[in-house]
């Protein structure tokens, strides 16, 4: 009785925060404060936006860990379309937020061993190395360009979270050379089925190419690219769902801190959003992994999948509507 | 039966331990120095109650904006020139984020020597080379075009 109350009220308040976020309101945030930006004197109301930003990655940080997203993802384009901050700032504080989170679970899940040093250091190599490209290209590259690419990625993204498969433990026949001779392999010990699970990666060369890709795209974007390491590390290189996931948070702590530094050392760092953000979305991961117990992920991932789609749209809209084309 | 073979590797447990350090350290730190901040115990570049008027600019004319109506430098406040205005409390947040964003780099320098005298020498060179490209990138040298 008090278990249903407590899921009712679980998943009450995380639609309330969505509907929340999906309100026209929200869409039309940025546009009133770009109309009337720039006043003569100080801002009484200068509290306003940090309590506003607050709230909201609270919410997002629920909203994260229940629809199983990095907070990076959403914080970008939500932030991005829905608040008076430039996208430069944003994305500054987007890699800060997805560093912050991997950096809070990191040393607990390599201390488990289920995050894995040995196949992180390759991949974060070339991540990392790209992710300093990406940010150098997406911060040279016109607002309209990166709102319109970034809109396209979160809808891509979109079609990914719609799509992928997962595989618990995938059949890798046999490690390739490569790990072999780098030893990416490890055993874990699975509670549900109480067994130790040995396992190995294979078809490495393709997998590490693909994270040119994504480190490129973590920088660029200040995404965090949790999105697309589980698939690569997960189906393609054949590493187990847990190993996966883990090993992918862990990553972020190192591709964001590459990217982070170009955007901080470039100034796209803004304190007065940057703290609150951080503060809000940890905040709310720790009250989102109490309301796991109780949320229904099925419903909370299609929530996930409906404030990114939004998220996407409003993006491409932003990006169109500075070249002069009307979207709606 | 592999009870060994489920626990981290020594430079695993290393890693995580000095990772977890760095962590507690940026995250406390950032907490008390924003508090500093916001509740105007220390003075700011940008007052407080103006920042509002600059964020919703594109970086480079938010650096020359405040360079302008505050600093007054010669160049604009990018790279580690925050370190010179450590007495401001805007800047001074700026401390927690590098050494949030730095502790990724001593990670890979602490464990590097062990690598190498376990003749891992694959992995020593992929961790000194991560920690060389992080360097890099924190040094400010990677310059970025404006938009």
């Amino acid at each position: 009785m008090q278990g249903n109350i407590r899921e009712k009220v679980g998943v009450l308040f995380v639609s309330l925060m969505c509907a929340i976020m999906l309100s026209p309101a929200w869409a039309l945030a940025s546009e009133v404060v770009t109309m009337d930006q720039i006043p003569a004197a100080g801002d009484p109301g200068w509290w306003k936006w940090p309590v506003i930003l607050l709230f909201v990655t609270f919410v997002m940080g629920i909203i994260a860990v229940l629809g199983g997203v990095g907070g990076g993802v959403l914080f970008v384009p939500i932030i991005g379309g829905f608040f008076p901050f430039h996208l430069d700032f944003v994305r500054g504080a987007g890699l800060l937020v997805a560093l912050c989170g991997a950096l809070a679970a990191g040393p607990g899940l390599l201390k488990a061993n289920l995050a894995s040093l040995r196949l992180a250091m390759p991949v974060a190599l070339i991540a990392s190395t790209m992710a300093i490209v990406g940010a150098m290209v997406g911060l040279a590259l016109p607002t309209h360009i990166v709102q319109l690419a970034l809109g396209g990625t979160i809808l891509g993204i979109v079609a990914i979270m719609l799509t992928a498969k997962k595989s618990t433990v995938p059949h890798v026949p046999q490690a390739d050379a490569l790990s072999t001779a780098l030893r990416i392999t490890g055993v874990f010990y699975e509670p549900t089925t109480k067994e130790e699970i040995n396992w190995k990666v294979h078809r490495t060369i393709p997998g590490l190419l693909t994270f040119i890709i994504i480190g490129f795209m973590a920088g660029m974007f200040g995404l965090g690219a949790g999105w697309a390491n589980v698939p690569v590390l997960n189906l393609m290189m054949g590493a187990p769902l847990k190993i996966s996931v883990a090993t992918s948070k862990f990553l972020l702590s190192i591709t964001d801190t590459s990217a982070a530094w170009i955007y901080f050392n470039k100034g796209c760092v803004i304190p007065m959003m940057v703290v609150p953000s951080l503060i809000g979305i940890m905040l709310g991961s720790f009250v989102g992994v109490r309301l796991l117990k109780v949320a229904k992920p099925t419903f909370i991932r299609w929530m996930v999948i409906a404030i990114l789609l939004f998220a996407g749209l409003k993006a491409v809209q932003k990006g169109l509507s500075t070249m002069g084309v009307s979207l709606f | 039966m592999s009870q060994h073979t489920t626990q981290a590797t020594e430079e695993q447990v290393l890693y995580a331990a000095i990772l977890e350090k760095g962590m507690y350290a940026g995250l406390a730190l950032m907490v008390i120095t924003f508090a500093l901040y916001v509740l105007g115990v220390m003075p700011s570049v940008v007052p407080v109650d103006e920042i509002s008027i600059y964020w919703s600019q594109p970086v480079h004319d938010y650096l020359v904006a405040i360079n302008t109506n505050f600093l007054h430098w010669e160049t604009l406040p990018t790279g580690w020139s925050w370190l010179k205005l450590l007495r401001y409390g805007d800047f001074l947040n700026f401390l927690p984020i590098a050494i949030l964003s730095g502790i990724t780099i001593v990670c890979y320098l602490v464990i590097t020597p062990g690598l190498f005298a376990r003749k891992d020498k694959a992995m020593a060179i992929m961790a000194l080379a991560e920690a060389v490209i992080l360097t890099l990138a924190a040094s400010g040298l990677l310059s970025v075009g404006a938009h």
